[in-house]
């Protein structure tokens, strides 16, 4: 069944919860790199700061194809809550990136092109392994509807280990963490500035900050699916995978595209596929 | 409400001279001074940055620069000159080609003198100049009022 209240409540609580996400992410670096670190509320600070600043905009496109990245973002992750279609949450949520992608090469500026072209092809290289993530996620329970493989007693877990180290991966890539972070980094000062939102400040910045905060609530929200047998392991599984990804985020330096390609689909084809085979003439034989 | 205060970007520029100050910003940044408690980013941005610190004396090669960095920058912005160079021209003020300090080409909102110009007395200015921030923010929002 389809679920509007879950859906509204995602819409409304999901920034909260990122943005939390996104303070607890910023102290534990600061952590991690013995310093004291910003308030546990500092992101919400920097983006209500956004929306003070002046409206700078170079090409008025680029302000729709950010509030469409905001959107479809904001309706992928509502149709995940909703327990919808899984295909469709990953087509929604493709679609949401190819919008700011449009946004970062409607802006003039060879900053804002490479970092495009650069989120082209880290959309490239996760979009196997999540396509076969929800593959594995069917064969194991049987539907592509996220309402029932979250309340699924079977343990997918352990039926889909390989899978779900590819997921974790390419998790790495998806929240732009290091030595992923190939398209937009806050550290990647002389280098290529700051990727595809290079052109974009005030308010329209602020709009790519929440509409990365509900990207995080929806993929720890597929972290959830595997454990969905039981709840307080997956929330564990959650707290620790977001650890993790801090922890490499801050032991890694950043990496060129060409690895990013090979990581992506190299265990997309290694953990996720072979995982999937096995999976299929042992298990679904039966 | 009043957040610029709370997280000010800033963009950092070495003009010329001897480098000396502009290690010193990146000081601040380092675990012991840890300026991000202030939720301070070194963005490298201009169109993200509301603190724009200068180092470094003008000179006819890097006026341009300064100018078109300066103009990227979205309201309300600030200028900190840090080091007696960007202040004044500092021992190069002489030089033919040294126009003096960044106040021939820009406003400055707070000078930083030293050579070099401690952290300490680096974090003061920038703290020092988030209050006239906050000051443009709020005149910025009148005129826009008085223009509405």
């Amino acid at each position: 069944m389809i679920s509007i209240l879950t859906a509204v409540l995602y819409l409304l609580l999901a920034p909260i919860a990122g943005g939390l996400i996104a303070g607890i992410d910023r102290k534990l670096t600061a952590r991690m790199q013995g310093r004291v670190g910003p308030p546990l509320l500092q992101p919400f600070y920097d983006v209500a700061k956004l929306f003070e600043k002046e409206d700078v905009t170079v090409t008025p496109s680029q302000n729709f194809y950010i509030l469409s990245y905001l959107v479809f973002m904001a309706v992928t992750g509502a149709l995940f809550f909703a327990g919808g279609d899984l295909l469709l949450v990953i087509f929604a949520f493709t679609l949401a990136h190819i919008f700011i992608v449009l946004g970062a090469y409607a802006a003039y500026s060879p900053y804002s092109y490479v970092g495009a072209e650069r989120e082209l092809i880290t959309l490239m290289a996760y979009e196997p392994m999540i396509i076969l993530t929800a593959v594995g996620l069917y064969l194991v329970t049987g539907s592509f509807y996220v309402n029932e493989i979250a309340v699924s007693t079977v343990p997918v877990a352990l039926y889909l280990p390989g899978v779900l180290i590819g997921f974790l991966t390419v998790l790495t890539i998806k929240l732009r963490k290091s030595p992923f972070d190939i398209s937009t980094s806050h550290h990647a000062h002389q280098e290529l500035v700051k990727g595809l939102t290079t052109e974009f400040s005030g308010a329209t910045l602020a709009k790519i900050e929440i509409a990365h905060w509900y990207e995080t609530v929806v993929l720890l929200g597929i972290v959830y699916l595997f454990f969905g047998f039981n709840p307080l392991l997956a929330l564990v599984a959650i707290a620790i995978t977001y650890f993790l990804e801090v922890f490499i985020d801050n032991t890694f330096s950043r990496m060129k595209w060409q690895w990013t390609m090979k990581e992506g689909w190299g265990v997309a084809v290694t953990f996720g596929f072979i995982n999937l085979a096995i999976l299929y003439y042992f298990y679904m034989g039966v | 409400m009043a957040y610029l205060k709370k997280s000010p970007w800033l963009i950092h520029y070495d003009a010329s001279s001897c480098n000396g100050c502009d290690i010193e910003v990146l000081a601040c940044l380092t675990p012991l001074y840890d300026v991000e408690r202030f939720g301070i980013i070194n963005t490298g941005n201009p169109k993200h940055a509301d603190v724009f610190v200068i180092t470094g004396s003008i000179n006819d090669l890097n006026r341009a620069v300064v100018k078109n960095i300066y103009e990227q920058m979205p309201h309300p912005k600030v200028v900190v000159a840090v080091g007696i160079c960007a202040c004044s021209g500092g021992v190069f003020a002489e030089c033919y080609n040294v126009a003096g300090g960044v106040d021939q080409v820009i406003p400055v909102d707070v000078y930083v003198p030293g050579c070099a110009a401690r952290p300490e007395s680096i974090i003061d200015g920038i703290v020092k100049a988030l209050g006239i921030l906050e000051e443009k923010r709020a005149n910025m929002t009148q005129k826009e009022a008085t223009h509405a």
